[in-house]
């Protein structure tokens, strides 16, 4: 018996007027799994993420999580998904146990204030919680948004530059806590990154896009291997700046 | 760690209380907030109250129609501020880029309104409730005395203010803050033709159908008669009622195409120009 896939995008397109920001994109995420969306400025990712939250309506293909259709049926799913990402900021005059418990309450939780002091304590927050959020550091605010793409436990994590603005120990320490939240709750991660080695160290898989197209497909290991280079990082530049296409053109 | 799921609900009073304690929170810790709603209400009744005064010495009309003034820009600032509480929640949420928060959360388009109505109910009644204890004070024009009729005029208000706010709120949501400045000027637009301060009768015959299409028209007219004639108009606040229904499910509709249209636009996650 096959299990319904935790995210499932099928021939997506998505037009703006006349800039086709994805064009066809088809891949599957098996529930656990942990799944880097790869891409230089302008390739498609935040859009694809947007259509899997529900925020935006393809123009076609389809795009379903854990079985619910997005966006028509999200309501469906939202409580069961959380995301963190650049776009969007946390209210900055609220405290962070206000914050905390506001979306907790908005994502249902049973018993916010023990979901916070445990988030709070998990991701060293706990001296944080009566600070105004607008007053953190750049690395504090960080932690917060990931405390609150947390707050639900979430069975389908997106994440879109994680660990962007932590010092390298701290981005250590919340990849670390990544793993763990991630084995210990069978959640489902897609993450948008431009640090290779998170990526290698998360992922066991990585989708490359570039101009709204996947251009490849693979594992870190095996994707490293077949354009010959030493790290993720190097082919992520072949892919970006076209050296794959002019090498297999060469031949 | 907790593995467990919260349930899915398909209207959930706790997200509507969620998205009223957010703003709660931003009110109550500012006290420049709390004196912005006092503070323009009560400049506004204290310059008409003492015109109503100066009016009323000239003019046995005006003596016996003691209050109209007064009650008049309170009844306005009702539906003014009813508008602008909703309108002002939704625009803190673009301001501070917590819009896609919301929309990606199981927050529902339903939920969201009721708060936003609620949070306008609260700050109206943060700035006006003082407005209403001064007019007492100062002119000795009890608003609260109209009693049954005042809870009448005032639902109609709120429902009038809130269907703007609805098709501001949309407008922000396909247009971004491009839109703002009409969920600041939109209602003034009802402040000469609903007849706030003076009777339809005054406008001219054409502009008197248009007067009458609009729901305030008709709680202004009753507020003055109740006042003068000391009259409650029951017909007036039935048709005013019937047309706000008419008016409050357009302006849902027109709410809810303009989502579907940010969601086709992308226009969600921007929340900017």
């Amino acid at each position: 018996m096959t299990s319904i896939p935790a995210i499932a995008v099928d021939r997506l397109v998505k037009v703006y007027k006349t800039v086709t920001a994805i064009d066809g994109i088809s891949f599957s995420l098996e529930p656990g799994s942990c799944t880097a969306l790869l891409g230089g400025n302008g390739a498609g990712k935040t859009t694809t993420i947007a259509s899997i939250m529900g925020l935006l309506q393809p123009t076609s293909g389809r795009v379903s999580v854990l079985g619910a259709e997005m966006p028509r049926h999200r309501h469906r799913v939202l409580h069961r998904m959380n995301f963190e990402s650049p776009y969007v900021d946390i209210p900055m005059r609220l405290t962070v146990r206000q914050n905390l418990k506001v979306f907790g309450m908005l994502y249902g939780v049973a018993d916010v204030n023990a979901r916070t002091q445990a988030l709070a304590e998990e991701l060293d927050l706990v001296d944080l919680l009566d600070r105004p959020t607008g007053k953190l550091s750049s690395g504090q605010k960080t932690r917060v948004a990931l405390a609150k793409s947390l707050i639900n436990s979430p069975e389908v994590l997106l994440l879109d530059e994680p660990t962007a603005s932590l010092d390298p120990d701290t981005a250590d320490w919340v990849r670390s806590w990544l793993e763990r939240y991630r084995a210990t709750r069978n959640a489902t991660v897609l993450l948008a990154s431009h640090n290779m080695s998170e990526v290698e160290r998360l992922c066991e898989r990585v989708i490359m896009l570039k101009q709204g197209k996947i251009v490849d497909d693979d594992t870190p290991a095996n994707l490293i291997s077949r354009y010959g280079r030493t790290n993720l990082e190097e082919v992520f530049l072949d892919i970006a700046r076209g050296r794959n296409e002019a090498s297999e053109a060469a031949q | 760690m907790s593995v467990q799921s919260p349930e899915y609900i398909a209207f959930s009073p706790r997200r509507v209380g969620a998205i009223v304690l957010r703003h709660w929170y931003v009110i109550k810790s500012s006290w420049p907030r709390i004196f912005d709603l006092m503070y323009w209400p009560m400049v506004q009744m204290l310059m008409w109250g003492f015109l109503q005064l100066y009016v009323a010495q000239h003019s046995n009309f005006f003596a016996q129609a003691a209050g109209t003034f007064v009650a008049a820009v309170i009844l306005w600032d009702i539906l003014f501020r009813g508008q602008l509480g909703f309108s002002i929640s939704f625009l803190e949420e673009l301001y501070s880029r917590n819009m896609g928060n919301l929309m990606m959360s199981p927050l529902r388009p339903g939920e969201y309104v009721v708060a936003l109505m609620t949070m306008s109910i609260i700050r109206l009644a943060i700035g006006t409730i003082p407005v209403t204890l001064v007019a007492i004070a100062f002119f000795g024009f009890n608003l609260w005395a109209m009693g049954l009729a005042l809870a009448v005029f005032v639902f109609n208000l709120f429902l009038t203010g809130w269907s703007v706010a609805l098709v501001v709120a949309g407008l922000l949501l396909r247009n971004g803050l491009g839109a703002e400045n009409l969920a600041w000027g939109i209602m003034f637009l009802f402040l000469p033709l609903t007849c706030v301060y003076y009777p339809v009768s005054v406008l001219p015959d054409w502009l008197q159908i248009f007067a009458w299409m609009m729901p305030p028209t008709y709680v202004f007219e009753g507020m003055r008669v109740l006042l003068i004639d000391k009259v409650f108009r029951a017909d007036l606040m039935i048709q005013a009622l019937a047309l706000n229904a008419v008016v409050f499910a357009g302006s849902t509709i027109a709410f809810l195409v303009l989502l579907k249209s940010a969601r086709t636009h992308g226009t969600l996650l921007q929340g900017g120009d």
